[in-house]
């Protein structure tokens, strides 16, 4: 496991300090979490093998400091934010993924910074909206913890997962966990609310970067369906999918993920 | 003492196996799966019929509300109900009670401030403007708004609501949510400067700062029972004292259902059915529809999620008629059981204006009517002057609604 160290840095012309976790060494990567939240999994740590990853908290997110949401009013506001936050850790130049919530953050921030990076990784990103495959923040807020558990993973039961989604024993413990879970939702959902189609389709074809689009072929969270929207919107994108995977690949198929980036960075 | 009827105007006559053929009652239920439109003509009649009966026989005020896509009340334009009911009791004293015009969902919001003043111009000053901060499920599911924006609008809904009320020249409004060139109110309200104000809360202790900061009348509306009701009513009259603020129980108001029978023992079967269908089906819901993420501040969930202050919705499920009475959900009984209760909690939660609800769950228009009458005819007259001896103002009772009686302090003064 890589020691993660925190660096903070100011955003929107003082306003707004975002929190970044840093592990590793190399070439740098930019990850940004999902709705879920950061976490640092295997996925990270194996990608901090060779890469100084760098993953911030969303604003607000950071346990204990969860003001910093008050910042944030747009969708606009966060991509400007991010936007300082690469030049504040010296990224003239970037490897960028992002999760689900993230895969969003991502595209407008490589739409916006268009040369600054490299390469794009987006694993199941919410963003795009077609009739024919509608979803709502309803789809992952308006659910029980337990729902929560069915929607988002092909098997919950496995190690990693369980590992990430189980609550500490301690009541009091568990309040400030569920807590971070929910605060954390309602922090992302403020930008997307109630559907998260803020415009990046006209925005998303200059994004320049060669970008790998990867879904889990289980996903019941968002549609399947826009693993081809995302693909055919991308100016230079390929399609990976993960059988017996939902839409958290980094849980679920750690090991073939990374696999696949690996070579996708290598290319 | 004040007292007024409250009605939420529930669908009546849901299916008897509604809650194990349907997963909620809010939200997404069809409306034509279980819903016959002539019978919801009805139930507004009846609603509008009930409250104005109520007003009659010495209630003195009458409540209505607003929530939306549900079966569980549908009274989707408080407005609109409140306007018929000052129509229908003018010459009367009785409080218009608009709890209320939710001003989020309105926009722009200063569509309640007109709409507030123009009801208290029909009512020649009975009326108090409520200010619900609003469902967060209604903020966010229905009304398609950020759960985390709904405090921020509402602050900013009501300073423009009353800056409207209030300012003598038309004004701009350069808000974070709303922006208007000009706002020039027509009409202003009939009392002046504006409308008692009271704001119905349940959990969240954010809303008892909003109260305090503002001197208003905190309306505390519980699913939950005034036997647990200690830890939120406790939290808000010590928020009163921090904020240097007088325990003037007017500064309180609490809801409960309230059923009266001929017997302690006849109450259950008269009134048992009706609320097991107020808890098993009107409320039946997955919990986090109430509360979208965003929907309460950081430090509010934190008090919630430690404190767990309430039953969860399955416990709600298994409880019976026994359980709902013992807790003080409801208040049943003969009348002087039913004074005897009411006064009780009306001196525990030191309250001021409390408020009725003579119809609940699936309970028939008929009989509604007949208990407005039991309440009415033998229980109000014995708790209309309990606070009189300590001499309390109610400052937050509408200009032309009926006085309180004058007290010996008061006449001293």
């Amino acid at each position: 496991m890589h020691e993660v160290r925190t660096q903070t840095v100011p955003t929107l012309g003082g306003r707004l300090d975002i929190t970044v976790n840093v592990a590793g060494k190399g070439d740098p990567v930019v990850y940004l979490h999902s709705a879920g939240g950061f976490y640092w999994d295997d996925f990270l740590d194996g990608l901090a093998d060779n890469h100084t990853v760098y993953a911030p908290f969303f604003p607000g997110t950071q346990p204990d400091v969860p003001e910093g949401i008050e910042q944030l009013d747009e969708l606009w506001d966060a991509v400007l934010a991010y936007d300082d936050l690469l030049d504040g850790l010296g990224l003239e130049s970037t490897k960028l993924i992002g999760h689900s919530f993230g895969g969003l953050l991502a595209s407008e921030l490589a739409a916006q910074r268009r040369r600054g990076i490299e390469k794009l990784v987006l694993i199941s990103p919410i963003g795009l909206y077609n009739d024919d495959h509608p979803y709502t923040c309803a789809n992952w807020c308006a659910l029980s913890f337990d729902q929560i558990l069915e929607t988002l993973f092909y098997d919950a039961d496995t190690p990693r997962v369980k590992k990430r989604m189980t609550p500490p024993s301690d009541p009091d413990a568990a309040a400030l966990w569920t807590r971070d879970f929910i605060w954390t939702l309602g922090c992302t959902g403020k930008l997307i609310w109630p559907i998260p189609d803020k415009g990046l389709n006209k925005r998303i074809h200059r994004i320049t970067a060669p970008s790998l689009v990867v879904w889990g072929e289980d996903d019941a969270l968002i549609p399947t369906a826009y693993a081809e929207e995302f693909k055919a919107a991308l100016p230079n994108a390929d399609l990976f999918w993960l059988s017996q995977c939902g839409h958290e690949p980094p849980l679920e198929q750690t090991e073939k993920l990374a696999e696949r980036v690996a070579t996708f960075f290598a290319a | 003492m004040k007292i007024a009827a409250f009605h939420l105007m529930p669908y009546r006559d849901l299916p008897e196996d509604f809650d194990k053929t349907h997963d909620s009652a809010w939200f997404t239920l069809p409306f034509e799966s279980v819903a016959d439109r002539k019978l919801c003509a009805e139930y507004y009649n009846h609603t509008l019929d009930e409250l104005t009966y109520a007003a009659e026989v010495g209630f003195d005020g009458v409540c209505t509300n607003e929530h939306h896509q549900n079966a569980y009340g549908f009274m989707v334009n408080p407005n609109m109900m409140g306007s018929v009911l000052a129509r229908a009791t003018r010459g009367k004293e009785t409080a218009i009670i608009q709890m209320g015009e939710t001003s989020v969902f309105l926009n722009p919001p200063n569509r309640v401030a007109e709409e507030y003043a123009m009801l208290d111009c029909i009512s020649e000053g009975r009326m108090v403007a409520g200010f619900p901060v609003g469902l967060g499920g209604d903020f966010a599911y229905s009304y398609g708004m950020a759960p985390m924006e709904q405090r921020g609008r509402y602050r900013e809904a009501h300073a423009l609501i009353k800056k409207a009320w209030t300012e003598k020249e038309q004004f701009a409004w350069n808000g974070k949510y709303y922006q208007l060139p000009m706002v020039n109110l027509w009409p202003k309200p009939y009392q002046e400067p504006h409308p008692p104000v009271w704001v119905p809360g349940n959990a969240s202790p954010s809303t008892w700062d909003f109260v305090t900061e503002n001197n208003y009348c905190y309306c505390y509306l519980t699913y939950f029972g005034a036997k647990g009701a200690g830890t939120i009513v406790n939290g808000y009259w010590d928020k009163v004292e921090e904020a240097g603020l007088d325990r003037n129980p007017y500064r309180m108001g609490y809801l409960v259902p309230v059923g009266v029978s001929a017997t302690d023992e006849s109450a259950e079967a008269e009134y048992g059915r009706h609320i097991e269908y107020f808890y098993h089906k009107l409320l039946h819901m997955p919990e986090q529809y109430l509360l979208p993420p965003g929907h309460m501040t950081h430090s509010s969930l934190e008090f919630l999620l430690k404190k767990r202050p309430f039953p969860s919705y399955d416990e709600l499920n298994n409880y019976k008629y026994k359980h709902f009475e013992e807790n003080e959900f409801l208040v049943t009984g003969s009348a002087a059981t039913v004074v005897d209760k009411l006064k009780s909690i009306i001196k525990r939660l030191n309250v001021g204006n409390l408020m009725i609800l003579p119809q609940f769950g699936s309970m028939p228009h008929e009989q509604t009517m007949e208990n407005i009458e039991r309440i009415g005819k033998d229980v109000l007259p014995h708790l209309k002057g309990i606070w009189d001896d300590e001499g309390w103002e109610n400052h937050w009772w509408p200009q032309n609604a009926a006085p309180n009686k004058p007290s010996k302090k008061n006449k001293a003064a």
